[in-house]
């Protein structure tokens, strides 16, 4: 066991990846010589060369159309984007050659590709930096996403991520490359498609993703000691969703809450509580609840920019509502 | 071969060396992060020009003023109070003071990018009004709520600070565009304003800068793109992102002005600049104006700046804008040392003041956080 930090955790996935496959490859903005605006190419350009640590000049678009280009002929490309946020000037090429080809090409080609990097509100960026990218892209076909939350799932999705024959959308948060946990000294994988029970219970089940599971588990502890037993899950894959842990939870609980960072008009949650209501109807006491941020462009001011995103106590006080709700 | 033309003082290693060197320096898959030779600057001959005493002290109080006020932003940043990436612009005084302070306040447009302080100084946003917006307060230019990379002000024709590279490109396009629409199909001849866009070597390897380019001169639009080559894109070295360095050279193929300018010289930069604006306003279309030049400081206040030399920052400290034209100012006796100190002061007094403001400004008040999102709010 090794105290890890996420971008650390994240550095050793790619490394042992590129180590194991030769097709591996890393490219982006400062990937190289700079190690990464997170340090997590940290010193690979020395280990592996320039051509497969690559340092690609600021073009977005261009560099992710040629990385699925590449993928198609046999490469295994990682892309990292400095900040997610600026793949937006890659849509096309994320949204139409990523996500579609294989299909439009009747299965033809694979696009094994890994799109990774930094998103999320906190840091006082302005709104352009503090993109949540997971839900504009959602709607993609053919496009996997996943959210990695802790320095242990970070490691183990990227890996499964990087031998996926699919293109996989990876989304960390700025602020949790430093979140700090023993991992194994043995390799391991995390399944891309699984959701990660966090805290077990029985009064409701909170479903959340990123970095909001971390003010969910800290609400959980806030609840705990009012009496409270909530089920906290990670859902870990954001398309697909994995319902299987979801309708479990469900079952059990009868009532749900979604905290998330995204916005809530088109997020990642609208999709949730359609599905559920589609499949779960039934089993609900309570209609389900978003806890989403603000539908605004992330203000720059700090007292704003925290009214934007969901905080602790609003989880707290939401449970308390709902598990009081007569039914 | 343009390499010895580029690399003007390995001309003679590069002879003696041959190939091997030459493609060294031109394959960025080979070079190292050290110094590369340094181009050669155009030279400008200053005797060329005239400058009153009144020009001559407006130049160097904006850029002291540009200087000073971003000092004092290192300094807030470090005392916790501004926040979020902050670019500083020290060293490239010349190109904003140059470019801006050769066109019309209020009335010609600015756009700029993340490190948009000093263009809208320059642009006549009050210091106040900067410095407030850095402290996140209701009376910044941008209400708290664009913070350092997105400064606005309508009144100053400044159209932003845009944080994400190159973007800024085509919506300065659209303001020319704009101005030649209300002049040519709306018949306004007095709609002859000029729109000047700045952005960093980094952003002319950005597909939007050759698109822009292709179109603006196309349309004849009354546009100056300004590259300030600064030689680095945060950790990359511009002769490792991009086959052909002189960036300049780039308006050629689409058949527009290009010029190449020492963006260390005010008056070098305020010549090329007085050219463009001209020929913007006449209606003969644009002009690429690529200012050599470089940032005293990291990429932004978050940045360790381990890549760059120390040999080549000495070189370039030894080019500072600023102490340059107080030498020329002195030397033609439009100044005395004197009053160039007391000049200094007065804009210490300034930003002391601007700090002042923002200091004491109120938060935006948090029942307004959805407002500004349509027009109506
Ligand atoms: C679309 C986009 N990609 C990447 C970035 C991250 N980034 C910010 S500044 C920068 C370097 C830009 O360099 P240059 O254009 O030379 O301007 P300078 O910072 O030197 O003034 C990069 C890569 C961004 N802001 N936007
Ligand atoms: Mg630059």
């Amino acid at each position: 066991m090794a105290e890890t930090l996420m971008f650390n955790a994240l550095r050793e996935a790619t490394d042992e990846e590129m180590a194991r496959d030769d097709t591996v490859f890393v490219l982006g903005e400062d990937v190289g010589h700079y190690g990464g605006s997170y340090k997590v190419t940290k010193n690979l350009h020395e280990k592996y060369g320039d051509l497969r640590v690559l340092d690609t000049p600021i073009a977005e678009n261009s560099f992710c159309g040629m990385a699925v280009g590449a993928a198609l002929t046999g490469l295994r490309p990682i892309i990292e984007g400095m900040n997610m946020g600026f793949l937006l000037l890659a849509f096309n090429q994320i949204a139409n050659n990523a996500g579609m080809l294989r299909y439009t090409s009747g299965g033809n080609f694979k696009i094994p590709m890994v799109i990774r990097g930094p998103g999320g509100v906190g840091r006082q960026l302005g709104a352009e930096h503090s993109q949540r990218l997971e839900a504009y892209f959602h709607a993609v076909p053919g496009l996997k996403i996943v959210a990695c939350s802790t320095a242990y799932n970070a490691k183990g999705l990227l890996k499964a991520a990087i031998r996926d024959d699919n293109p996989v959308l990876f989304f960390e948060h700025v602020l949790l490359y430093n979140h700090k946990e023993d991992l194994p000294d043995e390799e391991y994988i995390v399944p891309l498609d699984k959701a990660e029970m966090v805290r077990p219970g029985k009064d409701v089940t909170i479903l959340t993703y990123s970095r909001m599971r971390h003010h969910c588990t800290q609400a959980a502890k806030m609840l705990e000691k009012k009496g409270f037993d909530p089920e906290v899950i990670d859902l870990i894959s954001l398309k697909p969703f994995d319902m299987e842990t979801i309708s479990a939870s469900v079952k059990k609980t009868h009532r749900v809450i979604i905290v998330e960072e995204c916005m809530k008009t088109g997020g990642i949650g609208a999709e949730l509580v359609a599905l559920i209501s589609e499949q779960l109807f039934d089993e609900l006491d309570a209609p389900v609840l978003r806890l989403s941020s603000q539908d605004i462009p992330t203000p720059y001011n700090g007292a704003l920019e925290r009214l934007t995103i969901i905080q602790p106590g609003q989880i707290v006080e939401a449970v308390e509502k709902m598990v009081a709700m007569q039914v | 071969m343009f390499i010895l033309q580029r690399f003007h003082d390995c001309k003679v290693e590069l002879n003696k060396r041959g190939y091997k060197i030459a493609s060294k320096i031109c394959n960025n898959l080979d070079t190292t992060d050290s110094m590369a030779a340094e181009r050669t600057v155009p030279k400008f001959d200053s005797s060329s020009i005239k400058i009153t005493r009144e020009e001559g002290l407006m130049l160097y109080e904006d850029m002291v003023l540009g200087r000073l006020f971003e000092d004092k932003c290192a300094e807030m940043y470090y005392r916790g109070r501004m926040f979020g990436f902050v670019h500083l612009y020290n060293g490239q005084e010349a190109v904003s003071t140059g470019v801006i302070r050769a066109m019309r306040r209020d009335e010609d447009f600015v756009s700029s990018t993340y490190r948009d302080h000093v263009h809208a100084l320059s642009a006549g946003v009050p210091a106040r009004e900067v410095m407030a917006e850095l402290f996140g307060k209701a009376t910044g230019c941008s209400k708290g709520r664009g913070g350092s990379m997105h400064m606005f002000s309508a009144q100053h024709k400044l159209l932003g600070g845009y944080a994400f590279v190159a973007e800024g490109i085509p919506v300065a396009m659209g303001a020319a565009y704009q101005s030649k629409y209300r002049k040519d199909a709306l018949g306004d001849a007095s709609a002859d304003q000029v729109t000047a866009c700045f952005f960093g070597d980094g952003a002319s390897n950005n597909g939007q800068f050759f698109e822009c380019l292709n179109m603006s001169a196309l349309w004849k639009l009354p546009i100056i793109y300004v590259v300030e080559n600064n030689k680095w894109a945060i950790g990359m070295a511009h002769d490792r992102a991009t086959s052909q360095p002189e960036i300049y050279k780039k308006a050629s193929v689409f058949s527009m002005a290009g010029v190449e300018v020492d963006g260390m010289d005010v008056l070098a930069v305020r010549a090329a600049a007085q050219e463009a604006v001209e020929r913007a306003r006449a209606g003969e279309g644009p002009t690429l104006i690529e200012a050599l030049t470089y940032r005293f400081r990291g990429h932004s206040l978050a940045d360790p700046d381990e890549l760059r030399s120390a040999e080549e920052k000495e070189y370039w400290a030894t080019k500072d804008p600023i102490t340059r034209f107080a030498d020329y100012l002195t030397k033609q006796k439009l100044a005395t040392a004197q009053e160039l100190k007391d000049l200094d002061k007065k804009v210490q007094e300034i930003i002391n003041d601007a700090v002042a403001f923002a200091e004491s400004s109120p938060e935006p008040d948090p029942s307004e956080l959805r407002r500004y999102i349509f027009a109506e709010d």
